[in-house]
């Protein structure tokens, strides 16, 4: 998924014309107090820093100003520091409007029931997991025919909004779920949205974009997640490969195999610290770079746990013998493997002309992992 | 009998003319399916291995009374495929594309579902029944002919314990692989009855895994309403915690969508829950002896 940050889920809130406060991003000190002494961000303001993780008003990263001094020296304390790891880059300016009520809004999809969800609840402004159940509404819309104008009725009232705010929600709304379809959203969140005067305003945004959709938005294509390097190149080859804390190495295909895989390893003492999903494939390869990423990582040993059916033991067999070759000598790992399945008679020759064996038993073969990391450890 | 598949089940394949498309048709006849036709805008009057090829699942219809559909064609396409097969009046559509993007099966779901058509998938392994027919993608070799009965959410996952069934001397009525999508056409809840009602079903092994509340929902329909034994096994429950979908995901799930609560749930509605995929075949082996099977 792409975590869009607040800036540019507003960028995409401008463009489906939900209503915002006015405001400016600044990467710099000097940016920031030049967006107030030009107007482009009126005073009083509130400076905020744009990173993905929560907790931003706790953490000192959202300050006010009402000169554009102030607004500096908020700059200049908010670059720069780093919330969950992620380091403050760029902040966004904007008018500090005087609102009468904070209220919560969202549109997601709801896997169960298969269906869109509009959330709402007259409580925004705070984290929504600490507002009581009945606080919250919930209601589903239908793809066909899409959001419908008692659907909207019934948010107004939830919210208890009429007259100006009434007739602004039932607008935002339309954009909420053009924006959800168009932009192909997981998540579009509005919290606090906050009412002024006699309209509506969005003061924050979070808005998720589903990977599976990015064929048809290139725009989003250069946003990066918070994704350490290897997994940066992992997922230029269209490998899923996810690092974690932990000192073993684990090559498997498809997510449940995986992670079923990861508990047995648990189960005898094991520390997975790397998963590499190959996925379904039957060129050798990606087989040969999943390995060669893997080495990069610095395993202490690795578990090959591998059931042929798309991806056939052989093409595996074949793959890992070729990154075994090129592995440079100082980044060697113990390897186990477990091969079965399609084809699976063809991998284990291969693999055995190589010098390695196939354990077919998965408790056994995870007890020889776990062995073999710790004996790398001493 | 079995669930969903019939020795009558004719099938059209959609992206046959693609590299998996011809090797899993190959192999959904070395299983012993029907494949009748395969479609592929623009190579009709083609063969692939002696299927005959059409450009639309309308025409591929009208020549070869195909009533079940297995859709390979790439995701930017999925939706349009799915589409096609349902207004032909398909009513059994495997897909087996992964990245179907969720806003665009979200539509594929309610078509079909107003058109009365069920979908299994997508990016799922399909369905498979021993001595019957096979849509999809799974192994021939974990196969054999019996009476256990398999409901996963995973690919490989499902392969590895059809297989561990077969190994310990069991053999399968019929496996469904639903597929691990946000949205899929056929949930654990959508399939259950079909096994309740299948007179060559003994008990089911449900394969779940983190995430979502499709199993709690398995849970509350296994208390309720089945009453066939059930082995029911979790994967992740070492996982760290996923990124979660933000605060509204939260408000979905509260307090579901773990292992734990998976488990508790399963555990209450009383099925033996293996910790392992390895212990699966034993539970099942000694439900078994216990005479769950008559």
């Amino acid at each position: 998924m792409v975590k869009l940050a607040e800036w540019r889920g507003k960028a995409v809130f401008r463009k489906y014309g939900v209503p915002l406060p006015q405001g400016a991003v600044a990467r710099t000190a000097d940016e920031a107090e030049a967006l107030v002494r030009s107007g482009a961000v009126p005073l009083p303001c509130v400076v905020k820093a744009q990173v993905l993780a929560g907790g931003r008003g706790k953490g000192g990263a959202v300050r006010f100003a009402s000169t554009a001094t102030e607004a500096r020296a908020a700059a200049e304390a908010i670059l720069g520091l780093e919330f969950q790891g992620e380091r403050v880059k760029e902040l966004l300016l904007e008018e500090k409007l005087t609102l009468s009520r904070e209220l919560y809004l969202s549109l997601t999809l709801d896997r169960s029931a298969r269906l869109p969800l509009i959330i709402a609840s007259a409580h925004g402004g705070v984290e929504i997991e600490s507002v009581d159940d009945h606080e919250i509404d919930r209601q589903h819309v239908d793809p066909f025919p899409g959001l419908t104008n008692f659907e909207k009725r019934r948010v107004a009232k939830v919210l208890g909004l009429t007259g100006g705010p009434a007739k602004s929600l039932d607008r935002l709304l339309d954009a909420l779920w053009k924006l959800f379809q168009g932009e192909d959203a997981e998540l579009v969140e509005i919290n606090p949205l906050a009412v002024v005067g006699d309209g509506l305003v969005a003061l924050d945004a979070k808005v998720i974009i589903e990977d599976d959709a990015a064929f048809r938005h290139p725009e989003y294509a250069d946003i990066r997640d918070d994704r350490t390097p290897l997994e940066e190149i992992a997922r230029e080859k269209d490998i899923a490969f996810v690092q974690l804390d932990g000192d073993i190495g684990v090559i498997a295909n498809g997510a449940g195999l995986t992670m079923a895989t990861l508990d047995v390893l648990k189960e005898f003492g094991g520390n997975p610290g790397v998963f590499l999903d190959l996925g379904g494939t039957d060129d050798p390869r990606k087989v040969t770079e999943a390995f060669l990423l893997m080495a990069r990582a610095k395993p202490k040993a690795v578990f090959l746990n591998i059931f042929g059916g798309v991806t056939r033991c052989d093409t595996v067999a074949k793959g890992l013998v070729e990154a075994m070759r090129q592995v440079p000598a100082d980044e060697r790992f113990p390897l186990i493997a477990r091969i079965r399945g399609n084809n699976e008679k063809e991998g284990i020759e291969i693999l055995r002309a190589a010098g390695v064996t196939s354990i077919p038993e998965l408790k056994q073969s995870a007890q020889a992992v776990v062995a073999a990391a710790a004996g790398g450890s001493s | 009998m079995s669930v969903l598949l019939t020795r009558e089940t004719r099938v059209v394949v959609q992206g046959i003319t693609g590299h998996q498309g011809t090797v899993h048709s190959r192999q959904m006849r070395e299983f012993g399916t029907n494949v009748v036709a395969g479609v592929t805008p623009g190579k009709g009057g083609t063969t692939v291995e002696d299927v005959p090829v059409f450009d639309s699942v309308q025409l591929a219809v009208d020549a070869t009374h195909a009533n079940a559909s297995c859709i390979f064609v790439p995701a930017p396409f999925a939706k349009d495929a799915l589409l096609e097969a349902v207004d032909a009046g398909i009513r059994l559509v495997v897909i087996v594309t992964e990245h179907i993007p969720f806003h665009d099966m979200l539509v594929m779901y309610h078509y079909a579902r107003s058109h009365g058509a069920r979908i299994i998938g997508p990016n799922c392994p399909g369905i498979a029944s021993p001595g019957v027919a096979k849509l999809g993608i799974i192994p021939n070799v974990v196969f054999r002919p019996g009476r256990v009965g398999v409901i996963s959410r995973s690919g490989t996952l499902t392969y590895e314990i059809v297989n561990g069934i077969k190994e310990h001397g069991l053999g399968q009525s019929t496996c469904l692989g639903l597929g691990g999508d946000p949205v899929v056409g056929t949930s654990f809840v959508d399939a259950l009855p079909l096994f309740q009602d299948d007179p060559d079903t003994d008990l089911i092994v449900l394969v779940g895994e983190i995430g979502g509340t499709a199993e709690e929902d398995a849970a509350e329909y296994i208390r309720t309403q089945f009453t066939k034994p059930v082995v029911a096994y979790i994967a992740g429950r070492s996982a760290p915690p996923g990124k979660r979908m933000g605060h509204a995901g939260a408000i979905i799930t509260r307090g579901k969508g773990t292992a734990e609560t998976k488990l508790a749930a399963l555990r209450a509605a009383g099925a033996r829950v293996a910790r392992f995929p390895y212990e699966i075949p034993d539970l099942v082996a000694e439900i078994v002896r216990h005479g769950g099977s008559p």
